[in-house]
């Protein structure tokens, strides 16, 4: 192992993990908030987006997000829409990311007992009020641990962001390996920079989910 | 102009090209899902054990795979363990090697999670039955196992299909390398290639894997209880 080598291109690591963590911020936080709004749409049976959201997140969870990228990345621009490839990869992880959110949010209102909604609406409540303060705050904590996992799966979806020639982590280590034939070296910063990100990440959320427990209600 | 790059998909041998690359890409997930599910079930059993270092080995390993992109163990694997060993290994085998892992890992969790599940008392009556340890082995426990596995298991098969998407990069020639090519070809007569190759092969691989996450869903329904 040669570790000059390795602090000699830290700075290069910590630039790709900047970038990495960018797209991966932005692609989580995006996901969050369109996957609720994909629940919400579910929840309600709105007529029509309903069923448009359903197709989307079928398209979405059962195609790979390398070829959703290729698409975006090389297709689109060949019917006049051209985005930079920061913009693609964040689109990309959120049209990916939006379905699997959702799918999670789905998951926890489901599991909310039909009689809480019932008592609710029984006390006066009204419909925004019910979720505001009845479903929502049990539904989210039942869907902590599936969100969590959603988003660290969605971080490491980041890795294939090399492939439409973004300087992302994997791009760096494969340019070290092509430049200086530094294999170890620079494979072993991969890793390690991965953990940097995803490990207080898990940790975290498992944190959270052990918290998330205790709102547990009623069964 | 654009609705006429549609033809690069039938021009010539393509749509053979295509296929013929598909097969490979089902080639890869199919073994990988074959192995995993044997090797999962074995691994499941294992961490099933009471054993303090079985299980802290177990857990290790799973948490070591699940941590760590996929991409990025198929480079550890193709440069790193290649440079290690001095050898050269095609990148169709390291892929298979690596996907095993990742879905031995996967199918073991669920299988854990599905045998720790079992309440005791099934157990408990079949012994008060008068049954033997190998019948309720096969009358009781391993169906009721089967039907908690099999959704997860099904739902981990798609998701390994979606990733062998991931070979091309450590240069396995699949359908979305035959689609890179086939765009290099034509990309001078027909501009809008990318657009319908990518198009077509993002289509490929959502008939793959639509009716296998339906199956699983439908199971899922069907089983809850």
């Amino acid at each position: 192992m040669d570790w000059l080598f390795i602090e000699r291109n830290i700075p290069l690591y910590i630039e790709a993990t900047k970038l990495t963590l960018g797209i991966g911020a932005l692609g989580v936080v995006l996901s969050v908030m369109i996957g609720f709004l994909c629940s919400m749409v579910r929840y309600y049976r709105v007529p029509v987006l309903n069923r448009v959201v359903g197709i989307y997140i079928e398209l979405s969870r059962n195609t790979p997000l390398l070829i959703q990228l290729f698409f975006l990345y090389y297709g689109l621009p060949k019917i006049g829409i051209k985005l930079n490839a920061f913009v693609i990869a964040v689109i990309g992880l959120t049209f990916l990311g939006a379905s699997y959110m959702s799918e999670a949010f789905r998951g926890g209102l489901e599991a909310v007992n039909k009689i809480q909604e019932e008592s609710g609406l029984s006390i006066g409540l009204t419909k925004p009020q019910l979720m505001r303060y009845i479903i929502l705050p049990q539904a989210l904590a039942i869907a902590m641990p599936s969100v969590g996992a959603n988003v660290i799966f969605l971080l490491k979806e980041t890795s294939v962001f090399s492939a439409i020639a973004l300087a992302d982590l994997m791009f760096v280590a494969k340019d070290l390996i092509g430049m200086y034939y530094k294999t170890n070296e620079a494979l072993f910063m991969l890793v390690v920079a991965y953990l940097i990100i995803l490990l207080p990440i898990s940790v975290i959320f498992s944190v959270l989910e052990r918290k998330a427990r205790y709102a547990g209600f009623g069964n | 102009m654009l609705a006429s790059g549609i033809n690069i998909l039938f021009e010539g041998q393509n749509m053979a090209r295509l296929m013929s690359g598909l097969a490979v890409t089902i080639k890869i997930a199919l073994i990988a899902v074959v192995l995993s599910l044997i090797f999962g079930v074995i691994f499941g059993i294992i961490m099933t054990s009471k054993n303090l270092i079985v299980k802290a080995v177990c857990r290790f390993y799973l948490e070591a795979i699940r941590i760590i992109p996929i991409l990025v163990w198929l480079f550890l694997f193709y440069f790193g363990l290649t440079r290690a060993m001095g050898i050269h290994l095609e990148g169709e085998f390291i892929s298979i090697v690596v996907f095993t892992m990742w879905g031995t890992a996967e199918m073991g969790d669920i299988v854990r999670g599905a045998v720790t599940s079992m309440p005791k008392h099934q157990t408990e009556s079949g012994l008060s039955l008068g049954l033997t340890k190998m019948q309720i082995y096969r009358y009781i426990l391993v169906p009721q196992t089967v039907r908690r596995v099999l959704p997860g298991a099904i739902n981990l098969a798609t998701r390994m299909v979606k990733t062998t998407s991931l070979v091309v990069i450590i240069g396995v020639v699949e359908v979305l390398k035959v689609g890179q090519q086939i765009i290099e070809g034509g990309i001078l007569n027909t501009p809008a290639a990318p657009l319908w190759v990518y198009g077509f092969i993002f289509f490929l691989y959502f008939i793959l894997c639509y009716p296998i996450s339906i199956v699983a869903k439908r199971l899922e329904a069907k089983w809850q209880s």
